[in-house]
Protein backbone atom coordinates (compact mmCIF):
# COMPACT_ATOMS: atom_id res chain seq x y z
CA UNK A 1 0.00 0.00 0.00
CA UNK A 2 1.02 3.35 -0.94
CA UNK A 3 -0.39 7.15 0.51
CA UNK A 4 -0.86 9.29 -1.82
CA UNK A 5 -2.14 13.10 -1.83
CA UNK A 6 -3.12 14.56 -4.85
CA UNK A 7 -5.38 17.19 -6.24
CA UNK A 8 -8.25 15.98 -8.35
CA UNK A 9 -10.37 18.91 -9.81
CA UNK A 10 -9.19 21.41 -7.18
CA UNK A 11 -9.98 19.22 -4.01
CA UNK A 12 -7.00 17.63 -2.42
CA UNK A 13 -7.17 14.03 -2.02
CA UNK A 14 -5.30 11.70 0.37
CA UNK A 15 -5.65 8.05 -0.47
CA UNK A 16 -3.98 4.75 1.07
CA UNK A 17 -4.19 2.97 -2.53
CA UNK A 18 -2.54 -0.24 -3.72
CA UNK A 19 0.82 -0.16 -5.61
CA UNK A 20 -0.59 -1.68 -8.80
CA UNK A 21 -3.52 1.30 -8.83
CA UNK A 22 -4.03 2.88 -11.73
CA UNK A 23 -5.07 6.51 -12.24
CA UNK A 24 -8.50 5.03 -13.81
CA UNK A 25 -9.43 2.98 -11.27
CA UNK A 26 -8.53 5.79 -8.12
CA UNK A 27 -10.75 7.91 -9.81
CA UNK A 28 -13.25 5.28 -10.89
CA UNK A 29 -13.21 2.74 -8.15
CA UNK A 30 -11.93 4.85 -4.95
CA UNK A 31 -13.23 8.32 -6.02
CA UNK A 32 -16.66 7.62 -7.42
CA UNK A 33 -15.72 9.46 -10.56
CA UNK A 34 -17.22 7.69 -13.17
CA UNK A 35 -17.10 10.09 -15.61
CA UNK A 36 -13.71 8.65 -16.83
CA UNK A 37 -14.43 6.17 -18.51
CA UNK A 38 -12.71 2.91 -19.52
CA UNK A 39 -12.77 1.04 -22.73
CA UNK A 40 -9.50 -0.94 -24.04
CA UNK A 41 -7.81 -0.63 -20.64
CA UNK A 42 -4.60 -0.57 -22.70
CA UNK A 43 -4.32 2.87 -24.00
CA UNK A 44 -5.72 2.60 -27.54
CA UNK A 45 -9.09 3.83 -27.15
CA UNK A 46 -8.56 7.19 -25.14
CA UNK A 47 -11.96 7.12 -23.37
CA UNK A 48 -9.81 6.83 -19.96
CA UNK A 49 -8.38 10.36 -21.16
CA UNK A 50 -8.00 13.17 -18.19
CA UNK A 51 -5.40 16.02 -17.79
CA UNK A 52 -2.28 15.55 -15.55
CA UNK A 53 -0.71 18.77 -14.65
CA UNK A 54 -2.21 20.26 -17.15
CA UNK A 55 -1.57 17.83 -20.17
CA UNK A 56 -4.11 15.20 -21.46
CA UNK A 57 -3.22 11.31 -20.76
CA UNK A 58 -4.65 8.15 -20.56
CA UNK A 59 -5.51 7.44 -17.04
CA UNK A 60 -5.82 4.22 -17.29
CA UNK A 61 -2.23 3.38 -18.18
CA UNK A 62 -0.84 5.65 -15.44
CA UNK A 63 0.36 4.52 -12.15
CA UNK A 64 -1.96 6.41 -9.08
CA UNK A 65 1.65 6.13 -6.59
CA UNK A 66 3.40 7.54 -9.78
CA UNK A 67 1.26 10.33 -9.71
CA UNK A 68 1.78 11.55 -5.87
CA UNK A 69 1.62 15.55 -5.91
CA UNK A 70 -0.04 15.76 -9.24
CA UNK A 71 -2.71 17.40 -10.18
CA UNK A 72 -5.67 16.01 -12.37
CA UNK A 73 -8.54 17.63 -13.77
CA UNK A 74 -11.45 14.88 -15.09
CA UNK A 75 -14.77 15.60 -17.65
CA UNK A 76 -16.16 16.42 -13.80
CA UNK A 77 -14.00 18.96 -13.23
CA UNK A 78 -14.73 20.82 -16.81
CA UNK A 79 -17.89 22.82 -15.42
CA UNK A 80 -17.98 25.93 -13.56
CA UNK A 81 -20.64 27.18 -11.40
CA UNK A 82 -23.28 24.78 -12.91
CA UNK A 83 -22.56 26.25 -16.45
CA UNK A 84 -21.07 23.62 -18.96
CA UNK A 85 -17.57 24.23 -20.57
CA UNK A 86 -17.36 25.48 -24.14
CA UNK A 87 -16.08 23.01 -25.39
CA UNK A 88 -19.04 20.35 -23.73
CA UNK A 89 -21.43 23.10 -25.36
CA UNK A 90 -20.29 22.50 -28.67
CA UNK A 91 -20.88 18.86 -28.41
CA UNK A 92 -23.67 18.98 -27.37
CA UNK A 93 -24.67 21.62 -30.44
CA UNK A 94 -23.14 19.87 -32.94
CA UNK A 95 -24.30 16.55 -32.14
CA UNK A 96 -20.75 14.95 -31.28
CA UNK A 97 -22.00 12.46 -29.62
CA UNK A 98 -23.85 9.01 -30.12
CA UNK A 99 -23.74 6.84 -27.50
CA UNK A 100 -21.65 8.59 -25.54
CA UNK A 101 -19.24 6.05 -24.06
CA UNK A 102 -15.76 7.95 -25.60
CA UNK A 103 -17.09 11.69 -25.19
CA UNK A 104 -15.19 11.89 -21.89
CA UNK A 105 -12.10 11.16 -23.49
CA UNK A 106 -12.50 13.11 -27.03
CA UNK A 107 -13.57 15.96 -24.67
CA UNK A 108 -10.54 16.15 -22.35
CA UNK A 109 -8.33 15.38 -25.73
CA UNK A 110 -9.96 18.52 -27.14
CA UNK A 111 -9.33 20.87 -24.47
CA UNK A 112 -6.17 20.15 -24.23
CA UNK A 113 -5.50 20.49 -28.37
CA UNK A 114 -7.11 23.98 -28.02
CA UNK A 115 -4.54 24.97 -25.07
CA UNK A 116 -1.72 24.27 -27.43
CA UNK A 117 -3.83 25.50 -31.08
CA UNK A 118 -6.40 28.44 -30.90
CA UNK A 119 -7.40 27.57 -34.13
CA UNK A 120 -6.84 24.04 -35.71
CA UNK A 121 -7.69 22.98 -39.19
CA UNK A 122 -10.21 19.96 -39.59
CA UNK A 123 -6.62 17.56 -40.58
CA UNK A 124 -4.93 19.26 -37.10
CA UNK A 125 -7.76 18.10 -35.35
CA UNK A 126 -7.75 14.75 -37.00
CA UNK A 127 -4.44 14.19 -36.32
CA UNK A 128 -4.65 15.08 -32.35
CA UNK A 129 -8.12 12.90 -31.83
CA UNK A 130 -5.98 9.75 -33.29
CA UNK A 131 -5.52 8.26 -29.89
CA UNK A 132 -9.72 8.86 -29.41
CA UNK A 133 -11.76 6.16 -31.11
CA UNK A 134 -15.52 6.40 -31.34
CA UNK A 135 -17.38 2.75 -32.14
CA UNK A 136 -20.46 4.71 -33.40
CA UNK A 137 -17.82 6.70 -36.26
CA UNK A 138 -19.40 9.70 -35.19
CA UNK A 139 -15.78 11.49 -35.83
CA UNK A 140 -17.49 14.07 -38.69
CA UNK A 141 -19.76 15.66 -35.93
CA UNK A 142 -16.69 15.70 -33.23
CA UNK A 143 -14.62 17.51 -35.74
CA UNK A 144 -17.25 19.86 -36.00
CA UNK A 145 -17.87 20.27 -32.36
CA UNK A 146 -13.83 20.67 -31.89
CA UNK A 147 -14.29 23.56 -34.29
CA UNK A 148 -17.44 25.03 -33.21
CA UNK A 149 -15.63 25.17 -29.95
CA UNK A 150 -12.35 26.71 -30.93
CA UNK A 151 -14.78 29.41 -32.62
CA UNK A 152 -16.11 30.64 -28.93
CA UNK A 153 -13.41 29.99 -26.84
CA UNK B 1 -2.66 -6.62 -13.60
CA UNK B 2 -1.14 -8.68 -10.87
CA UNK B 3 0.07 -6.49 -8.09
CA UNK B 4 4.03 -5.92 -8.04
CA UNK B 5 6.04 -3.05 -5.15
CA UNK B 6 6.32 0.09 -6.58
CA UNK B 7 9.49 2.02 -5.55
CA UNK B 8 10.10 6.18 -6.95
CA UNK B 9 13.85 5.63 -7.09
CA UNK B 10 15.63 8.85 -6.12
CA UNK B 11 18.65 8.63 -7.92
CA UNK B 12 20.47 5.86 -10.59
CA UNK B 13 22.51 4.31 -8.11
CA UNK B 14 19.65 3.36 -5.92
CA UNK B 15 17.30 2.56 -8.95
CA UNK B 16 20.12 -0.19 -9.98
CA UNK B 17 20.17 -1.79 -6.02
CA UNK B 18 16.66 -1.91 -5.87
CA UNK B 19 16.84 -3.89 -9.43
CA UNK B 20 16.46 -7.65 -9.63
CA UNK B 21 15.87 -10.34 -12.51
CA UNK B 22 12.24 -10.21 -11.28
CA UNK B 23 11.74 -6.35 -11.86
CA UNK B 24 11.15 -3.45 -14.25
CA UNK B 25 12.15 -0.09 -14.86
CA UNK B 26 9.28 2.29 -15.49
CA UNK B 27 9.60 5.64 -17.15
CA UNK B 28 6.51 6.62 -19.10
CA UNK B 29 5.07 2.74 -19.10
CA UNK B 30 3.88 3.51 -22.15
CA UNK B 31 4.23 -0.62 -22.64
CA UNK B 32 5.03 -1.99 -19.53
CA UNK B 33 1.97 -1.11 -18.02
CA UNK B 34 -0.13 -2.72 -20.98
CA UNK B 35 1.89 -5.32 -21.11
CA UNK B 36 1.27 -6.11 -17.26
CA UNK B 37 -2.53 -6.15 -17.76
CA UNK B 38 -2.28 -8.40 -20.56
CA UNK B 39 -0.47 -10.84 -18.61
CA UNK B 40 2.42 -11.31 -21.31
CA UNK B 41 4.82 -9.77 -18.48
CA UNK B 42 4.32 -9.18 -14.15
CA UNK B 43 7.17 -8.01 -11.73
CA UNK B 44 7.75 -8.37 -8.38
CA UNK B 45 9.08 -4.68 -7.93
CA UNK B 46 8.56 -1.93 -10.53
CA UNK B 47 11.05 0.76 -9.93
CA UNK B 48 10.14 4.51 -11.38
CA UNK B 49 13.21 6.48 -12.62
CA UNK B 50 10.76 9.65 -13.59
CA UNK B 51 11.96 11.67 -10.72
CA UNK B 52 15.32 11.16 -11.25
CA UNK B 53 15.72 14.60 -12.74
CA UNK B 54 19.47 13.67 -14.29
CA UNK B 55 18.03 11.46 -16.73
CA UNK B 56 15.97 14.25 -18.56
CA UNK B 57 16.59 16.56 -20.96
CA UNK B 58 18.06 17.91 -24.04
CA UNK B 59 21.74 18.89 -24.76
CA UNK B 60 22.75 19.95 -28.33
CA UNK B 61 26.79 20.36 -29.20
CA UNK B 62 27.83 21.25 -32.19
CA UNK B 63 28.28 17.55 -33.43
CA UNK B 64 26.05 15.69 -31.23
CA UNK B 65 22.39 15.82 -29.82
CA UNK B 66 22.03 14.32 -26.51
CA UNK B 67 18.61 13.40 -25.23
CA UNK B 68 18.10 11.99 -21.55
CA UNK B 69 16.46 9.06 -21.22
CA UNK B 70 13.13 9.67 -19.58
CA UNK B 71 12.33 12.93 -22.43
CA UNK B 72 9.05 12.31 -23.56
CA UNK B 73 8.24 11.52 -27.25
CA UNK B 74 6.33 15.39 -26.94
CA UNK B 75 9.55 17.25 -25.56
CA UNK B 76 11.72 15.69 -28.57
CA UNK B 77 8.76 16.74 -31.35
CA UNK B 78 8.79 19.96 -29.81
CA UNK B 79 12.48 21.28 -28.99
CA UNK B 80 13.34 24.04 -31.34
CA UNK B 81 16.99 22.44 -30.49
CA UNK B 82 16.32 19.35 -32.27
CA UNK B 83 14.17 20.80 -34.95
CA UNK B 84 17.26 22.69 -36.08
CA UNK B 85 19.98 19.92 -35.24
CA UNK B 86 18.12 17.07 -36.94
CA UNK B 87 15.04 17.71 -37.80
CA UNK B 88 14.12 14.35 -39.23
CA UNK B 89 14.54 13.13 -35.22
CA UNK B 90 11.88 15.60 -34.31
CA UNK B 91 9.67 14.57 -36.89
CA UNK B 92 9.92 10.41 -35.80
CA UNK B 93 8.60 11.29 -32.57
CA UNK B 94 5.55 13.24 -33.32
CA UNK B 95 4.80 10.28 -35.34
CA UNK B 96 4.86 7.75 -31.93
CA UNK B 97 1.27 6.54 -31.09
CA UNK B 98 -0.76 9.54 -30.40
CA UNK B 99 -0.63 12.75 -28.21
CA UNK B 100 -1.20 11.14 -24.91
CA UNK B 101 0.91 8.58 -25.84
CA UNK B 102 3.51 11.42 -26.66
CA UNK B 103 3.24 12.37 -23.43
CA UNK B 104 3.98 9.95 -21.55
CA UNK B 105 6.12 7.72 -23.46
CA UNK B 106 10.05 7.77 -23.10
CA UNK B 107 13.00 7.51 -25.49
CA UNK B 108 14.87 5.32 -23.16
CA UNK B 109 11.79 3.16 -22.47
CA UNK B 110 11.43 2.84 -25.94
CA UNK B 111 14.82 1.84 -27.00
CA UNK B 112 14.51 -0.45 -23.62
CA UNK B 113 11.65 -2.42 -25.15
CA UNK B 114 12.88 -2.59 -28.91
CA UNK B 115 9.92 -3.49 -30.22
CA UNK B 116 10.30 -4.94 -33.61
CA UNK B 117 8.03 -2.39 -34.73
CA UNK B 118 9.52 0.67 -32.67
CA UNK B 119 10.23 4.29 -34.10
CA UNK B 120 13.26 5.08 -32.38
CA UNK B 121 15.76 1.84 -32.81
CA UNK B 122 16.06 3.39 -36.38
CA UNK B 123 17.25 6.54 -35.60
CA UNK B 124 19.61 4.91 -32.96
CA UNK B 125 20.72 2.84 -36.08
CA UNK B 126 20.76 5.86 -38.60
CA UNK B 127 22.19 8.69 -36.21
CA UNK B 128 25.13 6.76 -34.94
CA UNK B 129 23.78 6.49 -31.75
CA UNK B 130 26.42 6.14 -28.10
CA UNK B 131 23.56 4.46 -25.40
CA UNK B 132 24.73 5.59 -22.43
CA UNK B 133 24.03 3.57 -19.04
CA UNK B 134 25.22 3.86 -15.48
CA UNK B 135 28.09 1.83 -16.42
CA UNK B 136 29.23 2.03 -20.04
CA UNK B 137 28.81 3.23 -23.44
CA UNK B 138 26.81 1.08 -25.84
CA UNK B 139 26.81 1.32 -29.71
CA UNK B 140 23.96 1.04 -31.35
CA UNK B 141 24.66 -1.97 -33.27
CA UNK B 142 25.76 -3.39 -30.47
CA UNK B 143 22.68 -2.37 -28.39
CA UNK B 144 20.04 -3.92 -30.40
CA UNK B 145 20.21 -8.02 -30.07
CA UNK B 146 17.12 -9.25 -31.35
CA UNK B 147 13.29 -9.37 -31.12
CA UNK B 148 12.47 -7.39 -27.84
CA UNK B 149 16.05 -8.05 -26.50
CA UNK B 150 19.24 -5.37 -26.09
CA UNK B 151 22.88 -6.25 -24.68
CA UNK B 152 21.67 -4.06 -21.01
CA UNK B 153 22.12 -6.22 -18.14
CA UNK B 154 19.18 -6.43 -15.11
CA UNK B 155 20.40 -3.58 -13.15
CA UNK B 156 21.63 -1.66 -16.11
CA UNK B 157 19.95 1.97 -16.25
CA UNK B 158 20.11 3.83 -19.99
CA UNK B 159 20.68 7.49 -18.45
CA UNK B 160 21.27 9.13 -22.49
CA UNK B 161 21.41 8.67 -25.78
CA UNK B 162 23.70 10.42 -28.13
CA UNK B 163 22.77 11.05 -31.60
CA UNK B 164 25.82 12.18 -34.16
CA UNK B 165 24.11 15.23 -36.02
CA UNK B 166 23.51 13.90 -40.15
CA UNK B 167 24.66 16.13 -42.97
CA UNK B 168 21.19 15.28 -44.18
CA UNK B 169 18.48 12.97 -43.12
CA UNK B 170 15.31 11.46 -43.29
CA UNK B 171 12.74 9.20 -41.31
CA UNK B 172 9.81 7.88 -43.48
CA UNK B 173 7.39 5.20 -42.67
CA UNK B 174 4.32 3.25 -43.54
CA UNK B 175 2.18 3.46 -39.81
CA UNK B 176 -0.18 0.74 -38.99
CA UNK B 177 -3.03 3.24 -39.13
CA UNK B 178 -4.29 1.84 -35.90
CA UNK B 179 -1.50 1.90 -33.28
CA UNK B 180 0.88 4.30 -35.69
CA UNK B 181 3.44 1.93 -34.98
CA UNK B 182 5.84 1.36 -38.10
CA UNK B 183 4.79 -1.50 -40.65
CA UNK B 184 7.73 -0.30 -42.53
CA UNK B 185 9.99 2.43 -41.09
CA UNK B 186 13.18 3.41 -42.91
CA UNK B 187 15.69 6.07 -41.54
CA UNK B 188 18.18 7.40 -43.64
CA UNK B 189 21.29 9.34 -42.59
CA UNK B 190 24.00 10.57 -44.38
CA UNK B 191 27.33 11.55 -42.44
CA UNK B 192 30.25 12.74 -43.50
CA UNK B 193 31.73 9.19 -42.54
CA UNK B 194 29.14 7.32 -44.07
CA UNK B 195 25.89 6.31 -45.36
CA UNK B 196 22.86 4.40 -42.68
CA UNK B 197 20.04 2.66 -43.71
CA UNK B 198 17.89 1.90 -40.29
CA UNK B 199 15.10 0.38 -41.17
CA UNK B 200 12.43 -1.07 -38.30
CA UNK B 201 9.11 -2.81 -38.32
CA UNK B 202 10.14 -5.10 -41.22
CA UNK B 203 12.42 -8.48 -39.59
CA UNK B 204 12.61 -9.03 -35.79
CA UNK B 205 15.00 -6.38 -34.84
CA UNK B 206 15.98 -3.16 -36.40
CA UNK B 207 19.10 -3.33 -38.62
CA UNK B 208 21.37 -1.51 -40.80
CA UNK B 209 20.83 -2.05 -44.70
CA UNK B 210 24.62 -2.10 -45.74
CA UNK B 211 23.07 -3.14 -49.20
CA UNK B 212 20.63 -0.01 -49.38
CA UNK B 213 23.62 1.81 -48.06
CA UNK B 214 26.20 0.91 -50.43
CA UNK B 215 24.17 1.80 -53.08
CA UNK B 216 23.89 5.29 -51.80
CA UNK B 217 27.50 5.86 -50.82
CA UNK B 218 28.03 5.51 -54.53
CA UNK B 219 25.10 7.64 -55.66
CA UNK B 220 22.75 9.57 -53.77
CA UNK B 221 19.57 9.55 -54.94
CA UNK B 222 16.55 7.60 -54.75
CA UNK B 223 17.13 6.37 -58.38
CA UNK B 224 20.06 4.90 -57.16
CA UNK B 225 17.71 2.20 -54.93
CA UNK B 226 15.67 1.26 -58.48
CA UNK B 227 18.77 -1.90 -58.76
CA UNK B 228 19.28 -2.82 -54.88
CA UNK B 229 17.60 -5.94 -54.19
CA UNK B 230 15.77 -6.37 -50.90
CA UNK B 231 14.82 -10.31 -49.93
CA UNK B 232 11.96 -11.14 -48.03
CA UNK B 233 13.09 -13.92 -46.63
CA UNK B 234 13.79 -12.83 -42.78
CA UNK B 235 10.87 -10.38 -43.27
CA UNK B 236 7.80 -10.69 -41.13
CA UNK B 237 4.76 -11.21 -42.16
CA UNK B 238 1.52 -10.94 -40.41
CA UNK B 239 -2.40 -9.66 -40.74
CA UNK B 240 -1.13 -6.82 -41.80
CA UNK B 241 1.47 -6.94 -44.67
CA UNK B 242 3.06 -10.23 -45.69
CA UNK B 243 6.66 -10.59 -46.11
CA UNK B 244 7.52 -9.67 -49.86
CA UNK B 245 4.80 -6.89 -49.44
CA UNK B 246 7.42 -5.49 -46.78
CA UNK B 247 10.36 -6.33 -48.67
CA UNK B 248 8.85 -4.02 -52.02
CA UNK B 249 8.38 -1.33 -48.83
CA UNK B 250 11.76 -1.04 -47.87
CA UNK B 251 12.50 -0.28 -51.37
CA UNK B 252 10.01 2.45 -51.62
CA UNK B 253 10.26 4.13 -48.31
CA UNK B 254 13.75 4.14 -48.77
CA UNK B 255 13.35 5.94 -51.91
CA UNK B 256 10.93 8.64 -50.11
CA UNK B 257 13.54 9.38 -47.60
CA UNK B 258 16.33 9.80 -49.94
CA UNK B 259 14.01 12.05 -51.89
CA UNK B 260 12.95 14.03 -48.56
CA UNK B 261 16.64 14.55 -47.63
Amino acid sequence: MKKIEIEVNGKKVSKEIQDHTTLSGLLRDILNLTGTHIGCDTSQCGACVVHVDGKSIKSCTALAADLDGSKVTTIEGLASNGKLHPMQEAFKKMHGLQCGFCTPGMVMSAVDLLKNKKNPSDQEIRDWLEGNICRCTGYHNIVAAVKEAASKM
Amino acid sequence: MKTFNYHSAKDVKEASKLASSNSAFLAGGMTTIPSMKLGLASYKDIIDIKRIKKLSGIKVSGKTVTIGATTKHSEVASSKDIKKAIPSLAALAEGIGDPQVRNRGTIGGSIANNDPAADYPSACIALNATIHTNNRSIDAEKFFRGMFETCLKSTEVIEAIEFSIPEKSSYQKLPNPASRYAIIGVYVAKHKTGINVGVTGAKSCVYNDKDLAGALTKNFSSSAIDGVKISSSEMNSDIHASSDYRANMVKAFAKKAVDAC
